[in-house]
Order: C-alpha cells, then structure tokens, then sequence
C-alpha cells in the first residue's frame, strides 16, 4: 500500500508539470488552434537560463524567476518575429514553422552548453522540517508551486482586464478588435505566458531528469497527452489531464510487465486512444461545423 | 501547380536524359560519392512516400520515421537472422511498412490535419523506445543494433557501391513512374479531391476513409522500401538513428523539393545528403557559425516565408513565366 501511495504522489508531483506543459499548450492552442510542438524546447532553453544564472553566483529562485521573466519576453518575440509571417499561411506551413523553432531551440542548447547531461539543483530545502516517506521535498515543493502557478493563471484570467481582453482576442478576434482590443499583442502576450509557464515546468522537472538538451522530448508528449485527455479547448481539464497522465505513466511503469521501458509508446496510444475514441477530451467542447 | 505534370513529349524527353545522365554518374565520381548519390537516392523514395501523402492527399505526417524504421528492421532481420538475399527483402519490408502504415491510418481517419500530426508525432518519438525493448532484444539487437553485409555486386566489374546505387536509381525510377501514373489515374484523382474538398469528395462518392487509410499504407510502404535500402547503403540499422530528427530531416527534404511535386524528391535527396556535411565542414571551420541543426531549422523556417513550393515548384513557375512571356511576345 505504501508503494501505490508513493508512486501516486510521485505521479502527481510528475504529473503538475506536465500540467504546465499541457496549459502552455492550451493557451496557444485558443488563441490560434496551432499545437506549439517548440513547446518543450522552448522550456528546455528556459531552464538552461536558469542553469546559466545559478552558475553565475544567483540564488536557484531569483534564477528561477529570471528566467521565467526572460522566457516571457523572448515567447513574445518569438510571436512578434518568427510566427506572425505565417499567421494566415495554410497548416501545413505553420507545423514547419514550429518545427523549425523546436530543431533551432535543440540545436543551439547543444551548441552553447553542450549534449552533457548536468545535474540542476532543486528550488526546495532537503529538509521542510518533517519527514515522510511517502513524498520527497521535491515532490512536494512542485505539486505546491504548479498549484500555486495555475492558480495565478486562473486569477490573471477571470479578474483583470487584460485577461479578459486575452479571452475575448482568442474567443472571437473580430469582435474583440471592434471594441478597440489589440488581437495581434493578445497573441504575442498568449505566446509570452505559455513560455513562462513552460519554464516553470521546465525548471521544475530538471532536478528529476537532468538537464540536457533533449530532456524536454519526453515531457512534451505526455504534455500534449495531458492537453488532449483533458480538452484542448479546457485548460482546466488540461491540468487535470496532466495530472491523471502523471499518475497512469507511474502505475503502468510499476504494475504492468515491460511498462517502464515503453513510457513514450505508452503516451502513443493514449494520445491515439483519446483522439480516436473521445476527440473533444474529457472536458472539452465538441466542435460542430456548419457545411 | 498542385497536379502532377501531363505527360508531353518534352517532358519524357527530359526524364530520358536525367535517367540517362543517372546512369553514367557513378562512372565519373569515385565510390564513396556514388555512395553519397545512392543514399541521396534512398532519402528521394521516402520523400516520394511523404509527398504523396502531404503534398497530394493533404494528410500530414511528421512521423515518417517510424515507418523508414519498419522497413529498415524488417530488411535488417531478415538479413541478419535469416540471411535472406539482400533484394527479396524488399518486397517484404514494402508489404510490412504497408500494413503498419495502413493500421496507422485507421485511427488517423478520425483526424484531421493537427491532430494527425500530432499523432504521428508521437509515434515518431516512441518508435526508438521500442525498438530497444528487451522483449525484442534477440530480433532487434536492441541498443546495439544489426551489422548487415553489403549487397554482393549484380553485374562483374562493378565495385559493390556501383552495383547498389543502380539497384537503387531503378528502384526510384520505378517507384517515381507507379507514382506518377497513381496520380495521374482515376484513383490519383481521388486523392487530390481529397486534399482540395474533403466534403465535396464524399458527395461524389468517394470512399474518403478507403483512400486515405490506403494512401497512408503505400506512403508508408514507399518510405519503408527507402528504409531497407538505407540499410543496404550503411549496413548497419540502430534505434536511435530512427528517432524525431529522421522525421525532421524528412520533412526538410519535402519541403524543399517542393511538396506537391515527383521529380521534387530528388533535391531534396540530394540536400538531405550534401547539405548538412557542407554545413557541418563550415560550422567545424568557423566555431561562431551555430551548428549544422540550427542551420537546418532556420533553412526550414525561411523555406516557409519564401519559397513554400520547394525547387521543383520554383523551377516549374519559372516555366510557366517563361512560356507566357514568349507567348505574349509572339
């Protein structure tokens, strides 16, 4: 019983940032129905920030929040520079686009730290002044901060202007640019959270895998696991979806014979099993199209 | 320019001489750059695989590397646990690369565009992973993967590289006709109406779910068919070479050879193979230069502003321009 409640706890410790990788993409996903599949890279190079900055004498959380405020930044460049060109551009072009970014993010890290794996230290005290065997501090200390993240997102969105704005951009870009919103740097602004948010997965996940450049690849698929289980057009559902993919990838790694090797292909088939057999999510909407 | 070209006189004749001009290439070059051209070669089926299926019937896949590995493995073991001669093993990794893309396909039906590509995305970043399982450690070799032999010489006189990069000139420019007249049939029809009115299509009677589930499979079976000659080529098949970049690569390729395009397939081949260890000499020269990778990705990313139609639909709106200027100088 005490190893199904550690591995559920791990699970949801895991399974929060893949929630953040999950609302990153939701976020993206509702104001532009593109899935961002830089996504991952792009947190993968936050987090080397990060790395950067610890190594240059900065306490692990001024880094921290360095790089979440860099990331913001250059995710609203990115957006400004790189994706508005191909904003009317068919599909097709916009998928090369991001998969243009995802290779260029993964090529330079290795270019500039190098493909050696580095350890990254945790944000949270070893000892929080109790001990359990159940959960470690690190464990802990993520499920808290995601929660506390997505709970500052939320509040971002429902309570001030700019979130609304945001929601109202991404709901009905006609409308909203009638009633004098600017669509194009609610786009921008959609960009620079989701690549804050991902750093906070990033930076969060670094001490559990590793820092190097391909430690993201992994992460994202279970992301994008989490965002479909959940809706992608609910980011609730999407950290919910996260959170339940955490968990599943830890009991199948336990319980079923051959699980801890094949965690990717385990993402495969529930990636292929939601959209086959529940496209919309658990949460989300169904989507009727008029002929 | 999103059909394929009507066959003209000129247009035979230009295929005649570049077949032509093919086969004494390896004549004039020494044997490691044949071997270059004859990876070159193998990269262009694939790619013919992936047009088909993005540039023609709008499905996209960025997955293509999964299925390059059924055929490489499928040649790979058959060659290394059977020993097999090397060219019956075509077929069947052809048929096995069919059936999984075929399977694939089924709930790829159900998805459109995005999500396919999500889809296919996710199996490309698992396919290594399970290639290594232990459970099929004794077929696949696992981490370590499989030493072939390379292909004994057909004809006496030709080295073994000459011998394999005229297999495989026939292979494509076999594979490149049944292309052609795929597209230029009934079926091929289908397949763009498909692509241009999903819709439309089904009212006209189109078994929109039969041809996309097959264009799935014989797209797959022509990057499978790509894949256990590239084995034939390095001699050699490991999981990791058939992870998230083959797919990258082979995307690039398509793109810059222009997606809705045959004879498109053979840039990008040829830029798959040359590009990237011309990159690579510069970016080892130069230290500031970013890596060959960066390149790419930013190759890719302009490719997009500039010139989505690749080479081939650069050249063939240069034609185009050109025929109306002389016309209209008459």
């Amino acid at each position: 019983m005490d190893l199904f409640l550690q591995l559920t706890l791990a699970g949801l410790a895991i399974g929060s940032i893949y929630s953040c990788v999950a609302l990153a993409v939701v976020m993206i996903y509702q104001a532009t129905d593109h899935f961002n599949f830089a996504q991952g890279e792009m947190a993968m190079f936050s987090t080397y920030v990060a790395w950067t900055l610890v190594g240059l004498g900065a306490p692990v959380w001024l880094a921290f929040l360095l790089a979440v405020g860099i990331s913001f930044l250059a995710g609203v460049v990115i957006e400004r520079v790189i994706v508005k060109p191909v904003e009317n551009a068919p599909v097709l072009n916009q998928v090369i686009v991001f998969i243009g970014l995802l290779v260029i993010f993964n090529a330079a890290a290795g270019w500039i730290w190098e493909f050696t794996i580095k350890p990254f230290p945790s944000l949270f005290p070893e000892d929080l002044g109790f001990k359990s065997t159940l959960i470690g501090p690190h464990h802990l200390g993520v499920i808290a901060l995601t929660l506390g993240v997505l709970a500052l997102v939320f509040a971002f969105f429902r309570f001030t202007r700019v979130g609304l704005a945001m929601r109202a951009a991404a709901a009905n870009p006609d409308s909203a640019r009638l009633v004098g919103i600017s669509v194009g740097w609610m786009l921008a602004l959609g960009w620079g959270l989701a690549a804050s948010i991902g750093a906070v997965g990033g930076i969060l996940v670094a001490p559990i895998v590793y820092l190097e450049p391909n430690m993201m690849a992994g992460v994202l698929l279970y992301g994008f696991a989490g965002a479909l289980l959940g809706g992608v057009s609910s980011p609730g559902g999407a950290v919910l979806g996260g959170l339940v993919v955490g968990v599943l990838e830890n009991w199948v790694g336990q319980y079923v014979p051959g699980g801890s090797e094949l965690k990717l292909t385990f993402a495969l088939i529930l990636i292929v099993g939601v959209l086959v057999f529940k496209p919309a999510g658990l949460f989300g909407r169904v989507v009727v199209r008029r002929v | 320019m999103d059909r394929p070209n009507p066959v003209t006189p000129r247009l035979l004749a230009g295929f005649g001489a570049a077949v032509l001009f093919a086969a004494v290439v390896p004549h004039l070059v020494s044997d490691f750059t044949s071997f270059q051209f004859t990876q070159a070669m193998a990269y262009g089926i694939a790619l013919l695989g992936l047009n088909i299926l993005t540039g023609y019937n709008g499905q996209f896949s960025i997955g293509h590397s999964a299925f390059y590995a059924v055929g490489a493995y499928t040649a790979a073991i058959l060659l290394y646990h059977f020993e097999w001669n090397h060219y019956a093993t075509l077929p069947v990794a052809a048929l096995a690369a069919f059936a999984v893309g075929f399977l694939f396909g089924l709930p790829a039906l159900r998805l459109e565009g995005l999500y396919l590509a999500l889809a296919t995305f996710a199996f490309a970043v698992a396919t290594p992973q399970l290639l290594k399982f232990d459970a099929l450690e004794h077929w696949t070799g696992g981490v370590q993967g499989l030493f072939v032999p390379k292909p004994e010489p057909l004809i006496e006189g030709l080295s073994a590289d000459q011998s394999l990069y005229y297999v495989t000139l026939a292979v494509m420019v076999f594979l490149m006709a049944v292309a052609w007249c795929l597209l230029h049939s009934r079926s091929g029809r289908a397949i763009m109406a498909i692509r241009d009115n999903p819709i439309a299509a089904s009212t006209m009677g189109i078994n929109t779910a039969l041809y996309k589930t097959t264009t799935f499979g014989i797209s797959a079976m022509y990057t499978g068919v790509a894949g256990a000659l590239s084995v034939f080529v390095t001699e050699f098949v490991a999981p990791d070479a058939f992870n998230f970049f083959l797919a990258v690569n082979l995307l690039v390729g398509s793109v810059v050879g222009g997606i809705v395009s045959i004879p498109g397939v053979i840039f990008g081949g040829l830029f798959l193979v040359f590009v990237p260890n011309f990159a690579q000499d510069i970016s080892r020269a130069y230290p500031f230069v970013p890596p060959p990778w960066a390149i790419f990705g930013i190759f890719l990313i302009l490719a997009m502003y500039f010139v989505p139609f690749g080479v081939w639909g650069a050249v063939e709106r240069g034609f185009a321009w050109w025929k109306r200027k002389s016309a209209a100088g008459r």
